[in-house]
């Protein structure tokens, strides 16, 4: 780092860029993508990322079940996904580019860390050449660095053991990645200072550390050019960067105030819910109680005795958690007490593969339940969208008196973006009055318009009632094995859940509102159709995209949307359950597109399906 | 060795404070006023008949108002009272009741919520629940109905079912050895732990005096009997001709003293209890073991005595003060206000790095 540059590095404006960063899973690749995350946030671009992490906490060092990723992709205009592929990878290990050298595009920049191509570290992923040397990547624009020693070098003289000083090398890396992208180093290092604040040996090295590849940057020659993306021309407003777990449970303490009912949380840790209980349990002072239970059913059993009491209850799972709370989300179905029950879902079936993303769980929330049991299913898009319906779910909850399944995914929770803060003050008044009067109470009298049944809370004089699961007697509920009255039951709860059909917003579609193919989506697929619909059109093609936030029930117009296209393409991260439901319902021959792999879709995957399907539709013509 | 100073008395929180004084102001009830309009449907001859009619007899007691009690129950033949009881109930599902008891108590801090469940219900299926409700120290009072047979699904062995019991789920005899109800709330850390019998009206009715008036994890193991099923479950202690010779009344600070003629008492030989006669070979009063509630290693001890090799001890074995569940959960609330103001949304959603765009 001694040498100067003989000549300056030209200046090139990029409209987008996609970096992953890639290593062991103990090298901290996750706090370096989100550092780069912040600072690209704060100095506007729009902004999409996927981190990409193993379910081992510290797999073998070095091995390929160990590799943990992070990319982001930043724009100077509007985006909608982390990118289908990076432009830049940076691997601080043999592991780490083996793992991720499939998906660099030809002509993409490689960032190594030579120090760690030696040879236990290649024969441990099954490397019998270094790949650095024997031509491999010459397909590829690859900075060979010697990350480790440089790093080393610069943090000599501190009070630090070699393993210290070798953990501090990622942010050697960010540093390089910063000058790379013109990227000022202030938010990072004040997150170093404050992070680091009761060690600071360790906060010196990690900001001598980002410095010290700052500076390398800026003085090698391996770097002809360095890139400029400007900021995004988004919809003026504060914004802050989210993620959807953080949004979910913004939402939900937002939405138990308009309620102006207390939170209670209850939950057993699981991936990749756990963050939510985290972000929850630092809420104290908005009234909220989480609860960490002895176990899943313990978890929903308890949200369901403090909904009994008056509270706003919620529970929080992933997908196997959601199979253990069946039983207890049909006591709610039954008590008709209002209820949120989060799904993070991830990919199964059983344990699957607790890190990765899926769409897998949505039959299991409508339908894994004994006898006909409807349950109101809402889904979020993105992970600021995490937040309306986290809201809305909430909202629907108490309106209806009603359990409702909030189904995210590992994408939408550790995935983040740019979020627009809303004003609180315009958010809705969602609170609904306890039953008090006892004039003519009956516990199971429904409202005309909702069939919501009163809450009558405990401690409420001349109200005493007996609730449970066994079937209850229309109006008085008391329990009947009256064959009539089951009959008469179930087609109420069944049309209790139809009509919340007539208080939410139309389906809505993006593109011409009839046409040769529209593209209808649900969850986190959102931004890759968006993109891909965005293309198809700018190139004329007779595409529209339709995304469901409620699954269940559906808006009321959706048979009208999906019959007013030649064909529907459902492109789903699960072998084809939104595409089983609406086939079923609208009696249409909609197709699946489906890509069950622990990831997003890449946009140009859906764009390619949906030219082959425009393309026969032109050839039928 | 005792417990029963560990952490003190808790603070009575300021809206227990605020129920109490209600209560103090309230016209007394009856019996009678806790008879709901429910017809009572268990099997002519249940135990489960006395339990309901001493657990109606003594609500009036606590002076709670109706409307601030609640009966939770998961299955099985005690899942039916809370029908029967004039107050709030929730007939829950198979082995959960103490989870959403623990919820409703967290969100609710000012009702009484007892929890009705059986030996099925409480020990097998709700196992788990039980073992975290105690040691959580929620302020529910579980009274588990042990008929050591399951009934209501006509006849198969518990958790509690003697070894080789025949039954029509175990044709050649349980191999299951059964499980000790109070040992088991012990090692969960119950702050109230309790025995009793269905037809000994008197006692019962005082042990669930004692569950309504502590603060804390209450567990009460009311021997019954399942005439239909299981009948004489406990008949070789509980029999009124018997009953004093084969079982232990206990009474804390009271040497323990049990037959007919008051003659008989247990002693520690070492760290074993014995049976010992008074009068013989110089043993007197002094020489037995005087019961504390506050004592870990006798409550352990007497929930692992039982007939024949002893009498079955009755009574609180156990009562201990520590921290309730809500109340640290309150505490923390207030803290967490206290230490950072009450919760302010705008903060809340610009925490952090923020940027603005403007038009």
């Amino acid at each position: 780092m001694t040498t100067t540059r003989e000549r300056e590095p030209s200046v090139q404006d990029l409209d987008r860029v996609t970096i992953r960063f890639a290593g062991d899973s103990g090298d901290g690749m996750q706090v370096t993508g989100n550092q780069f995350t912040r600072t690209a946030a704060v100095f506007g671009n729009d902004i999409s990322t996927l981190p990409d992490f193993p379910a081992e906490i510290r797999a073998p060092a070095g091995s390929l079940p160990g590799v943990s990723g992070f990319q982001i992709s930043f724009s100077s205009s509007e985006i909608h996904t982390p990118g289908d592929e990076p432009d830049v990878l940076v691997a601080m290990n043999p592991a780490a580019l083996k793992a991720n050298i499939v998906d660099l595009p030809a002509g993409g920049a490689l960032i190594v860390n030579t120090d760690a191509f030696t040879g236990p570290n290649l024969q441990k992923v099954g490397y019998a050449e270094n790949p650095l040397t024997d031509g491999s990547l010459s397909s590829f624009t690859v900075f060979e660095i010697p990350i480790s020693t440089l790093n080393a070098r610069a943090l000599e003289g501190l009070d630090m053991t070699t393993k210290q000083v070798d953990l501090t090398k990622n942010f050697f890396a960010l540093g390089i990645m910063f000058w790379l992208y013109e990227r000022s180093m202030e938010p990072t290092l004040r997150w170093i200072d404050d992070k680091f604040a009761k060690r600071p040996v360790i906060a010196e090295a990690n900001a001598r550390a980002l410095k010290a590849g700052y500076a390398f940057g800026e003085t090698t020659e391996i770097f002809h050019t360095h890139y400029r993306v400007a900021p995004a021309h988004l919809a003026p407003g504060t914004y802050r960067n989210i993620t959807g777990n953080e949004a979910t449970a913004l939402g939900f303490v937002v939405a138990s105030n308009k309620a102006q009912r207390a939170l209670f949380y209850g939950s057993y840790p699981i991936t990749p819910a756990s963050e939510i209980l985290h972000q929850l349990s630092g809420y104290k002072q908005f009234g909220v109680t989480t609860f960490q239970a002895e176990d899943e059913i313990a978890a929903i059993g308890a949200a369901i005795g403090a909904s009994y009491g008056g509270a706003l209850g919620m529970t929080g799972t992933s997908g196997p958690g959601i199979a253990l709370k069946s039983e207890a989300m049909n006591l709610a179905v039954m008590v008709e007490l209002p209820l949120v029950i989060v799904d993070v879902q991830r990919a199964g079936p059983s344990t699957g593969m607790p890190t990765k993303t899926e769409q897998a769980d949505l039959l299991q929330v409508v339908f894994g339940r004994n006898g006909d049991s409807p349950i109101v299913v809402v889904a979020p898009a993105t992970p600021g969208d995490c937040f309306d319906t986290a809201f809305e779910a909430v909202r629907i909850a108490l309106r209806s008196m009603t359990p409702v399944v909030y189904l995210s995914d590992a994408f939408l929770a550790t995935g983040s973006e740019p979020w627009v803060i809303p004003d609180v003050d315009d958010l809705p008044d969602l609170s609904v009055p306890n039953r008090t009067e006892r004039a003519g109470f009956q516990p199971y009298a429904r409202d005309p318009v909702t069939l919501a049944r009163p809450w009558a809370v405990p401690g409420t004089p001349g109200l005493e009632h007996r609730i449970g699961g066994l079937e209850k007697a229309d109006v008085t509920g008391n329990v009947s094995y009256d064959p009539d009255n089951h009959h008469r039951m179930q087609m109420l709860r069944a049309e209790k859940i139809a009509r919340i059909a007539d208080d939410i917003p139309e389906l809505s579609v993006f593109g011409p509102d009839r046409g040769d193919l529209l593209i209808l989506g649900w969850g986190s697929t959102y931004g890759a159709i968006r993109s891909a619909v965005e293309r198809l059109l700018a190139e004329g093609r007779s595409v529209a995209h339709a995304h469901l936030r409620y699954l269940n029930p559906f808006p009321r117009n959706t048979g009208d949307v999906v019959r007013s296209y030649r064909r529907v393409l459902i492109p789903e991260v699960n072998l084809g359950q939104l595409l089983l439901l609406v086939r079923a319902r609208y009696l249409i021959d909609a197709v699946g597109y489906d890509r069950v792999r622990g990831k997003p879709f890449r946009i140009a995957e859906i764009e390619a399906e949906a030219i082959r399907l425009l393309d026969e539709l032109e050839a039928a013509r | 060795m005792t417990d029963r100073a560990v952490g003190g008395d808790p603070p009575l929180s300021p809206e227990n404070d605020r129920v109490l004084q209600q209560l103090q102001a309230a016209v007394p009830l009856t019996r009678k006023d806790f008879v709901s309009d429910q017809e009572v449907r268990w099997c002519p001859g249940c135990g489960d008949y006395s339990i309901l009619a001493q657990t109606q007899k003594v609500m009036p007691d606590f002076g709670y108002p109706r409307e601030n009690i609640v009966f939770i129950s998961g299955i099985g033949c005690s899942g039916r009272l809370p029908y029967y009881m004039n107050t709030y109930g929730f007939h829950s599902i198979h082995g959960r009741a103490m989870t959403l008891a623990t919820g409703l108590k967290a969100a609710r801090p000012d009702l009484m919520v007892w929890v009705i469940t059986g030996d099925g219900d409480a020990l097998s299926i709700g196992g788990n629940h039980l073992l975290h409700s105690m040691r959580r120290n929620v302020d529910i009072k579980v009274v588990m109905f042990n008929n050591r047979i399951y009934g209501l699904t006509k006849g198969q062995a518990s958790p509690t079912s003697e070894f080789g019991k025949v039954t029509k789920s175990s044709p050649s005899g349980t191999i299951d050895h059964p499980i000790s109800p109070l040992t088991v709330a012990l090692a969960a850390e119950a702050s109230l732990i309790a025995r009793s019998v269905d037809t000994h009206t008197e006692h019962l009715q005082a042990t669930l005096d004692r569950a309504g008036f502590h603060k804390g994890s209450v567990f009460v193991e009311v021997l019954q009997n399942c005439n239909i099923f299981n009948d004489g479950a406990h008949r070789d202690f509980t029999d009124r001709e018997v009953r004093e010779d084969r079982m232990l009344m206990l009474e804390h600070g009271k040497p323990m003293i049990f037959g007919k003629d008051r003659d008989r008492g247990i002693r520690l030989n070492g760290h074993q209890p014995e049976i010992v006669t008074l009068g013989v070979d110089g043993i007197s009063e002094a020489d037995l073991l005087v019961h504390d509630e506050g004592d870990p290693l006798i409550a352990f001890m007497l929930s692992r005595i039982y007939w024949p090799e002893f009498p079955v001890p009755v009574g609180v074995i156990r009562d201990v003060k520590r921290a309730t569940h809500d109340e640290l959960l309150t505490a923390q609330r207030e803290e967490a206000i206290a230490r950072r103001g009450a919760g302010d949304l705008r903060a809340l959603l610009e925490a952090g790095e923020t940027w603005k765009v403007s038009e």
